[in-house]
């Protein structure tokens, strides 16, 4: 599914991600853990095509194809879904015409038939209701006057209606009380499937008690410096980043 | 020294200048060293359809040989008329109308400035009357030829009670200024101001304001967005004085623009002139770009990056469309917005 292979990349000239190599392959939940500083949120965004994140050496291909050659709108309509660790607000456009205008132009660019509206409008209140989400809420305007965790619970949604195949979590924790958690939590492992992959990065692994994953990797100063099973997480928790800080 | 008087006597040099404070960002002295002949008779049943026409019970035209209109709605009446006012080929035209709402009457005032492609110059003077507990929407659509210059002055004078709300929506035109002069006796009469600008190419509007506060327990609540493209040039001036003595007076005004090229230019100058203690008045105003993050959280979604523009471009001018009271009128204002924008 997502390979990146000796990635590097810059911001501002100076150097964060410094030959990051990682293999996700379909079905799997990987963790990316490391301190701040560390390149998590750079990985996220460059693979995403944030303007800013430039690319100096290396790839990253979903599925095969070049990744980083595509515009941000291409990447979505190959299925990359990122989950902001800060979601963005935005004022006037109702959330639900948002999400199905993204669904949308999705849709357009792979060449499949708009959604309609009385379709959507099925799929948004079931969707709604299985994350226990006010479907007054959804036509208000996206994320204005939201709660941090009402804002990563409509991340959840948007995830849940766009369907994506390969997801990037990032610090989705951030921001939740425990029973937000647990409903984000659940909302993401409803999506897992033997046809998606999951990046789910995260500082704790208090995350990583309710989505578990298959492989841990830990980022330090721009590189992966660690994988393992779900082990290394606790490991982590147990005994910090220091020892990996060193060795990077 | 007016624009009527220039117009009627042929005369640029009675024209407002940079010169004239008020009139230093809209120089029509400078730009108009002669002024075309007198518009001729326009045939009226000629004209296109009126973009307001399926919402109103009568239209008055306002044209070359049709230059005065009087609107009376008597006392506890209530109607929705269409003002248009029609520039039609390279003329000088001075029109004016007066309308009077009587006391406790209703009105939905519906005005549009046609122009055609010629360089026609225009000015519109409206007297406009609200008696005790009289209400007026009025909602004003500009849409100007590239070569036309217009001006549109209006007097709104209110009584006690009176509610008068007004949405100026425009795309600017060669040199063009919408100007509104509210004087407002506070005796919780109640005035809202608010405006559009959707701005391409070379094109220039003014939007400016002027209330005056003169009695206690008045409201005033003013909130005028805009866009600006490629070279165009926007202006806002935005006057609330609040008289001595003009106590419990609340004046609310904002200003908000988007520049979306780097030749294009906003000027904005919101005065509060207050000389009574005890009011409450604030001002905002706010000009910048279009907000990058928004923009990519948007295209990370599946926009394309002209997509994700026009909806954030379209959301950020529609709070103005959505402040309008009558529902009704709120879709042909929209559909005309998102038809400059898309543009």
């Amino acid at each position: 599914m997502l390979s990146i292979q000796n990635l590097r990349a810059e911001v501002d000239g100076k150097e964060i991600l410094k030959g990051l190599t990682l293999d996700v392959p379909a079905g799997e939940v990987h963790a990316i853990m490391g301190p701040n500083g560390a390149g998590k949120s750079t990985l996220s965004y460059v693979l995403t095509g944030r303007d800013g994140y430039e690319v100096t050496g290396g790839g990253a291909t979903l599925d095969g194809e070049d990744l980083l050659a595509l515009e941000p709108n291409e990447r979505a309509a190959k299925g990359v879904f990122l989950s902001f660790q800060y979601p963005l607000e935005i004022p006037g456009v109702p959330a639900l015409t948002f999400i199905r205008t993204a669904l949308n132009a999705q849709r357009k660019a792979r060449g499949e038939a708009e959604i309609t509206a009385p379709e959507f409008l099925k799929l948004a209140r079931a969707t709604a209701a299985s994350l226990k989400i006010d479907f007054g809420m959804l036509k208000r305007s996206l994320n204005v006057g939201f709660s941090g965790g009402e804002k990563k619970r409509m991340e959840i949604f948007q995830m849940a209606m766009l369907q994506p195949r390969f997801l990037i979590l990032d610090e989705t924790d951030s921001g939740l009380d425990i029973d937000a958690l647990k409903i984000v939590s659940e909302g993401v492992n409803a999506l897992r499937s033997p046809e998606r992959a999951m990046l789910v990065i995260t500082h704790y692994q208090r995350l990583l008690d309710y989505i578990k994953p298959d492989r841990v990797h830990v980022l330090s100063a721009g590189r992966i410096v660690a994988s393992g099973g779900p082990e290394l997480a606790l490991e982590l928790e147990r005994e910090g980043y220091d020892k990996y800080a060193r060795a990077a | 020294m007016t624009v009527a008087t220039a117009l009627k006597a042929n005369d640029p040099t009675q024209l407002p200048s940079k010169r004239d404070e008020d009139w230093r960002w809209t120089d029509l002295r400078g730009l108009l060293r002669v002024l075309p002949p007198q518009a001729g008779a326009v045939e009226l049943a000629a004209l296109p359809a009126g973009a307001f026409d399926a919402l109103v019970e009568q239209t008055h035209v306002l044209a070359g040989g049709h230059e005065a209109a009087q609107i009376v709605i008597p006392p506890d009446g209530k109607a929705a008329l269409a003002l248009r006012i029609v520039s039609r080929g390279e003329a000088s035209l001075s029109v004016r109308a007066t309308v009077r709402v009587g006391t406790g009457a209703k009105l939905r005032l519906f005005e549009t400035y046609e122009g055609d492609a010629s360089a026609y110059v225009t000015h519109a003077a409206l007297d406009i009357v609200l008696e005790d507990g009289a209400a007026v929407e009025r909602i004003v659509l500009a849409a100007d030829g590239d070569e036309g210059v217009l001006v549109s002055q209006a007097q709104v004078s209110l009584a006690a009670k009176a509610e008068f709300g007004q949405t100026v929506i425009t795309a600017g035109a060669r040199r063009q200024r919408l100007e509104t002069s509210v004087d407002h006796p506070g005796a919780h009469a109640s005035v809202r101001l608010d405006g559009a600008y959707l701005l391409a190419a070379k094109r220039h509007a003014d939007l400016t304001t002027i209330v005056r506060h003169q009695g206690v327990d008045g409201a005033t609540s003013q909130l005028t967005k805009g866009v600006v493209r490629d070279q165009a040039r926007a202006i806002f001036q935005g006057r609330i004085v609040v008289e001595e003595g003009a106590d419990q007076t609340d004046a609310r005004m904002g200003h908000h623009a988007l520049i979306l090229s780097d030749q294009a230019e906003v000027d904005a100058k919101p005065e509060l002139l207050i000389h009574a203690d005890d009011v409450q008045c604030a001002h905002g105003n706010t000009i910048g770009a279009l907000d990058e993050d928004a923009l990519f959280y948007m295209r990370q979604r599946g926009l394309p990056e002209t997509e994700a523009r026009a909806l954030l471009v379209e959301a950020f001018v529609g709070e103005v469309a959505d402040r309008i009271l009558n529902e009704a009128a709120r879709e042909p204002v929209r559909a005309w917005i998102a038809e400059r924008l898309a543009s």
